[in-house]
């Protein structure tokens, strides 16, 4: 899946790394625990998260996740931003929430991007 | 790097890790992937080198009052040391177990305190100590294998 097609599904914003709007995705790890992330996400996800703090930036980086869709406006501060540009992370702000954001990529063919893919 | 090995010297990195310092938090595990990145370890080693190392140096942030965090990076193996001044771990097989924490409501609002972090570094290694006690220092020797 295209992000940029995400990103309109979403009717997101752009925040960071725009230059990865063409670059695809394979699965889903939605979460507001950064140990599960760590521990859990496969190859090629999408994180969307109700966080918007400089760890989930740290977090992504760390498990190899390209991109971060943040829920519900939660606009992250200028620091996390700088932090994200820094790292080449894609970020998009949405206005939905975790479970619809969750529910229109579902409806959309998106699965599950945990290790154990359920 | 990978085929010439017998040129390649250890590299020792060294980072000093504060208490409560979210903004510093995870800089240091960054700076070693960058380091691993740059010297061509295949993605899957950095990748676990990494997430071992970040959850370490969050637990010093965290729990602890402050310590270090060391990366010896070999041809064969990378081996990270996380240290700090206490307050230490009474019960080790406690505290590995999944779920259990004693991070405060102010840090699981940011999203750690899962009770996750001992048992993914656990995941991660090929060899993992942890040297620790009430009212001494913490030490966790993390062992990651090139080869595996
Ligand atoms: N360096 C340390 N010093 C003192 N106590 C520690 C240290 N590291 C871990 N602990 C104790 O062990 C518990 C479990 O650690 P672990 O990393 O598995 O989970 P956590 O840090 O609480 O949550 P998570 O890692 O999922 O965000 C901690 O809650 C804490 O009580
Ligand atoms: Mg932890």
């Amino acid at each position: 899946m295209l992000l940029r097609d995400i990103c309109d599904w979403l009717q997101g914003e752009v925040l960071t790394g725009r230059e990865k709007m063409g670059m695809e995705v394979q699965g889903v790890c939605a979460s507001d625990l950064m140990s599960h992330v760590l521990a859990n996400a496969g190859e090629k996800v999408l994180l969307i998260t109700g966080l918007n703090n400089l760890q989930v930036v740290r977090t992504a980086e760390m498990s190899d996740i390209e991109a971060i869709i943040f829920v519900q406006n939660k606009r992250p501060a200028p620091e996390v931003l700088e932090l994200a540009e820094e790292k080449h992370l894609l970020t998009i702000l949405t206005p939905y929430s975790m479970f619809t954001t969750c529910g229109i990529l579902f409806k959309n063919g998106l699965r599950c991007g945990l290790d154990d893919g359920r | 790097m990978m085929d010439d090995n017998k040129q390649f010297k250890p590299l020792k990195l060294y980072f000093t890790v504060e208490q409560g310092d979210f903004i510093r938090a995870g800089e240091a595990s960054s700076k070693i992937k960058k380091v691993l990145s740059q010297l061509g370890f295949p993605g899957s080693l950095i990748r676990r080198v990494a997430i071992a190392a970040y959850e370490a140096e969050m637990n010093i942030v965290i729990h602890s009052w402050g310590g270090e965090l060391e990366a010896e990076i070999g041809p064969e193996h990378v081996t990270i040391v996380a240290r700090d001044r206490g307050p230490g771990i009474s019960d080790i097989a406690l505290a590995m177990e999944e779920g259990y924490s004693t991070a405060p409501d102010k840090v699981r609002e940011m999203g750690f305190g899962a009770g996750m972090g001992l048992p993914n570094i656990q995941n991660c290694a090929t060899e993992f100590i942890i040297e620790s006690g009430e009212g001494r220092g913490t030490v966790l020797r993390i062992l990651i294998a090139v080869k595996e």
